[in-house]
């Protein structure tokens, strides 16, 4: 008796559980897309490993600064921008670049003194992005294997002159006769910049988390508006706002000015909240960063709206909506900055519009740029809201189910 | 005031509602009767404005302010209310604010607006519950303000599709007062519903429907008289009867037999009784029970159809 009873209940269970296939795939779909997202990120299945984007300026333009240049041009795990101060300086504030590296006037001559007589040590300036500070140990690292081999390769003389160092060839140690640098203090130093918007602020890593932590709990209020819409069809409201004289512009252009004002209202709270209690500082253009707000907002309404339009029960489509917008933040950047991404998803998540509202809130906070940095992510925030709202109305089923 | 010709509408190659006309007249109340799936909500929906009809017009008004619904749908829409049968209300918004709500939708605005939510207020007997939420509200509540909703842009037309359902009995006599009450203020009032008791009580005309047609549209004294038999007598008896053998011995119309219970229309009840009594005991089937009654609207849509309102 008690055992058929408790069988039945489990039958009952497992019935209902396995017959609701949307339930039933967001549990096996939802953990495999996200494990498969994690596992590209910071799996080891890669083919080669990722070259680390970095700028290099050489301010000096002796022999040996040449011979570091090239040998850190031809360096396989770096891929070189080469170009002046300004310009590298700039590539690593806007995110472009992990770091910025700028031999000074007077370098190769201040090293080789450094090296054999103890002269003062030129002073090699390397700009770096602070969100992506793993990389400067590298970069730092690389560089002084590149700079003691040219050196080496220059005081040696005879066949290893200081041009044959250029081939990028990276070797243990000196060349020739010459005592093996690293039995010397490195000649040179390094100073690390951190490249944010102003240089006695100190990158504040809250900036980042707010704005993707901003970015995915918004959209999931965004759900809440589609969702409302397909309640509101259910309890008979719909039918009822159906009836009044009211064009179905403005029934749903009203959806999206509110859905769209609670978004701003919301991000304007998160980002008080930022603001007064983690010191983020919208040190770029705050005009920009309104912009982007607005644009967000108005993305998160279309699509919520685009979630009412396709969706059927409020209950199923909860869950996949929230799917979507889970593996929408997770691609645009929210959790883990989109630069650990391999190079085929950083350029595969441009087409997911959080990767604009994530770059651009960063851009206007600590990256401090100006406002032409806010326009592209504008432009694609707004046309993804065009394009989420076309296909809402649409998709959308203005007649009620029939009974 | 409400006039719908040749109504047309089909999903697929079903017809849902076949070539319906209906009219309802400023202070009268018409009753669309039908079982389920006959095509009332669908008809409801035409009238409305929720769904395009595939043929036919809808027209709101009478003589110079007449208007046809598809072709000025807004002007004609801000004269109809319409009470869904769900509860079409903002629970989390208190009883004032929905219907503030739902008269804004309307062009209302300022005291115009306060003054048309107090007086739906007053009139469904909510005036002191105006800033409760409907979730702190009874089912009847929740009822009479769904209704108010509907009131508030003081319509012409009112179009009611099952207000009651799920009401207790004294919320429902309470609805029903509001109705009279706005058939004596001249509003046209169309009230769809499956409950015969309803119609019966509250309406002046009723249109039956079944399978997408109107089979029946006239006053209850007018569908009354097509009834052969206006009395009824129900018995509980034993045994099967011989139907065909009863009506040719006494003259009973329409017999049904559902278990134990009989069910017969006749002319003259204190002839027939008797002559029904005897033939029974005849025949051996002991009688246990016997009520009398007048027919009802479900003996008219049986006597229609050949099949049970409720079925």
């Amino acid at each position: 008796m008690q055992f058929s009873a408790f069988r039945a209940l489990v039958r009952k269970d497992l019935v209902l559980y396995f017959s609701n296939r949307r339930a039933l795939v967001m549990s096996i779909l939802a953990p495999i897309v996200i494990a498969a997202f994690f596992g590209a990120i910071f799996g080891s299945g890669m083919d080669k490993p990722t070259r680390i984007p970095i700028a290099f300026a050489d301010r000096d333009a002796s022999a040996l600064s040449k011979a570091v240049a090239a040998a850190v041009k031809g360096d396989a795990a770096f891929d070189v921008k080469e170009g002046d101060e300004a310009a590298g300086v700039a590539l690593a504030r806007e995110g472009k670049v992990r770091a910025a590296v700028v031999l000074p006037p007077g370098f190769g001559e201040q090293a080789r003194q450094a090296l054999v007589g103890g002269g003062a040590k030129p002073v090699v300036a390397v700009h770096y992005d602070p969100s992506q500070a793993t990389a400067l140990t590298l970069v730092r690292g690389l560089l002084s294997q590149h700079v003691m081999k040219a050196l080496g390769d220059s005081l040696g003389g005879g066949a290893n002159g200081a041009g044959t160092g250029a081939d990028g060839e990276r070797s243990e140690g000196g060349a020739g006769g010459m005592a093996r640098p690293s039995a010397f203090s490195l000649p040179f130093t390094t100073e690390a910049v951190e490249s944010t918007a102003r240089t006695d602020r100190p990158y504040n890593g809250y900036a980042h988390s707010f704005a993707g932590m901003g970015v995915q709990f918004i959209l999931f209020m965004g759900i809440e508006v589609g969702v409302g819409v397909l309640l509101a069809r259910r309890l008979g409201l719909w039918k009822r706002l159906r009836a009044a004289p009211l064009s179905r512009t403005l029934l749903l252009g009203s959806h999206i000015a509110s859905g769209a004002i609670t978004a701003l209202v919301l991000l304007a709270i998160i980002y008080a909240a930022a603001i007064g209690i983690f010191h983020v500082r919208i040190d770029g253009s705050v005009a920009g960063f309104v912009g982007i707000a607005i644009a967000f907002a108005l993305l998160t309404s279309s699509f919520g709206l685009l979630i009412a339009a396709i969706g059927k029960t409020p209950e199923a489509t909860r869950g996949l909506a929230i799917f979507a917008t889970l593996v929408m933040v997770m691609l645009g950047g929210a959790w883990v900055p989109s630069f650990v991404f391999p190079p085929w998803l950083q350029t595969a998540s441009l087409v997911v519009p959080t990767r604009w509202a994530v770059d651009g809130l960063d851009a206007m906070t600590w990256r401090g740029l100006g406002f032409h940095a806010a326009i592209a992510p504008i432009a694609m925030l707004l046309a993804f809201s065009a394009l989420f709202a076309a296909i809402a109305i649409w998709r959308f089923d203005w007649e009620e189910p029939r009974s | 005031m409400l006039e719908a010709r040749g109504l047309f509408k089909s999903y697929g190659d079903r017809a849902v509602v076949a070539d319906l006309s209906l009219a309802v007249g400023a202070g009268e109340i018409v009753g669309l009767l039908g079982p389920n799936g006959a095509g009332k909500s669908t008809t409801v929906a035409m009238l409305c404005g929720l769904v395009a009809a595939d043929r036919g017009e809808v027209f709101i008004g009478t003589g110079p302010s007449r208007l046809a619904l598809d072709e000025n749908a807004p002007a004609a829409k801000r004269r109809i209310g319409v009470v869904p049968q769900e509860l079409s209300i903002y629970e989390n918004l208190g009883a004032a604010a929905n219907l503030e709500l739902f008269g804004a939708l309307y062009g209302l605005a300022g005291a115009l607006l306060r003054e048309r939510v107090d007086a739906a207020l007053d009139l469904v007997g909510l005036a002191d519950r105006a800033r409760d939420k409907p979730q702190s509200f009874s089912g009847g509540m929740k009822r009479r303000l769904n209704i108010a909703a509907a009131l508030v842009h003081d319509p012409d037309v009112l179009i009611f599709d099952e207000p009651t359902v799920g009401v207790d009995p004294q919320s429902r006599n309470a609805i029903f007062d509001n109705l009279e009450t706005l058939r004596g203020r001249g509003k046209a009032l169309l009230y769809t519903t499956h409950y015969m008791e309803e119609a019966e009580r509250l309406c002046d005309r009723v249109v039956i429907m079944d399978h997408g047609h109107v089979v029946a549209s006239d006053t209850l004294a007018g569908l009354y008289k097509r009834l052969p038999a206006v009395e009824t007598l129900e018995l509980e008896v034993e045994g099967a009867i011989d139907l065909p053998a009863l009506v040719a011995a006494t003259g009973v119309t329409r017999p049904m037999q559902d278990g134990t219970r009989l069910h017969v229309g006749v002319a003259e009840l204190g002839r027939a009784a008797p002559q029904l009594l005897t033939w029974l005991a005849a025949h051996g089937h002991g009688v246990h029970r016997i009520s009398s009654g007048r027919a009802d609207l479900e003996d008219v849509f049986l006597s229609l159809t050949g099949r049970q309102l409720r079925d």
